[in-house]
């Protein structure tokens, strides 16, 4: 029962918790970020609606426009050789520029599973996939995934046969990484929109596959 | 298997040039360097040697970049394929790629 919170003393109106103001003072890289961002501001570098549209920018790109590209190499052979090829050109070609990075598109085949991480920190497909999840971030999945892939695989669910080859990718410097799962069975003559749907965040990082 | 023993030592200023020209196929070592600042190469993998997987293109050094530095000369980077087994000794068949600079790799 989402309303059964025991503390009733500290209940909104709505049956939740209030959640804490933060009056905590801000920490030191808070107070630095504001202090760029203002100099940058006051000599008309930018201005804050450039900044406000960047970050609006960044909170609009979302996994379903990897899922698009996915989709599209599943049903347009020359995409995906064009793809394989070069990452960024074909993403661009699509609208989803990658900016100044390279990406890298690599293939799951059969006995071959591919898996990207970032161990030196969290680099990231941004462009293509948006935000990356907390765990991407976290420092259990960066150690581990370069160590014992199968069991942080298997964590999330997907358990590989021994015959099947794990690819871990460490993403150390400037390309990024789009896996690009299996076409699953049982999905001969759907078109790319309905493909889309089933291609899945983490099948393009490679913690799960594609499953119809 | 008893993993290669590996003795870091400190890199001389400035950084060490890397042999230039490796191509895909060729074995090559990450050198067991120590180097301070924003080092683009993890720690498990120096010296581990591994396959050229691909040449990924010149970049400028993001080692300096990071230093408000050109980065320039712009340094190769090459995707390195090794096996789970080089890196962790624990037979894995298995393979980690991993971006490593050119001044990071040494022929074999």
């Amino acid at each position: 029962m989402p309303h059964d919170h025991h503390d009733h003393d500290h209940l909104s109106p709505s049956g939740h918790p209030y959640r804490p103001d933060n009056d905590h003072p801000l920490t030191h890289w808070q107070t630095m970020e504001i202090a760029v961002r203002e100099i940058l501001i006051e000599k008309g570098i930018t201005d804050a609606g450039t900044i406000n549209a960047q970050v609006a920018a960044m909170d609009g790109r979302t996994p379903a426009d990897g899922a698009r590209v996915v989709a599209r190499a599943w049903t347009d052979a020359e995409f995906k050789a064009r793809l394989l090829a070069d990452g960024s050109a074909a993403c661009e070609e699509m609208g989803f520029p990658v900016d100044a990075m390279k990406l890298v598109v690599i293939e799951n085949t059969p006995g071959v599973h591919n898996v990207v991480v970032c161990t030196l920190c969290s680099c990231y497909p941004r462009n293509i996939l948006g935000l990356p999840p907390e765990w991407y971030k976290s420092r259990a999945y960066r150690s581990r995934t370069v160590k014992e892939p199968r069991k942080v695989l298997a964590e999330f669910g997907l358990e590989l046969p021994d015959s099947t080859q794990i690819r871990v990718h460490d993403s150390t410097a400037d390309m990024r990484y789009l896996v690009l799962p299996e076409r699953p069975g049982g999905t001969d003559g759907w078109d790319a929109d309905r493909l889309a749907a089933i291609v899945s965040r983490d099948s393009m990082i490679g913690t799960a596959v594609a499953e119809a | 298997m008893t993993l290669p023993h590996v003795d870091p030592l400190p890199f001389d200023p400035p950084y060490p040039q890397g042999a230039p020209g490796f191509s895909a196929g060729q074995t090559v070592r990450v050198r067991a360097g120590v180097a301070p600042g924003h080092v683009r190469t993890p720690w498990y993998l120096r010296g581990r040697t591994g396959v050229i997987e691909r040449v990924c293109g010149a970049f400028a050094n993001p080692e300096e970049l990071a230093y408000n530095r050109d980065g320039l000369p712009a340094r190769v980077l090459y995707r390195v394929r090794f096996s789970m087994d080089e890196v962790w000794g624990n037979g894995g068949t298995d393979t980690i790629d991993a971006e490593i600079f050119e001044h990071w790799l040494e022929a074999v």
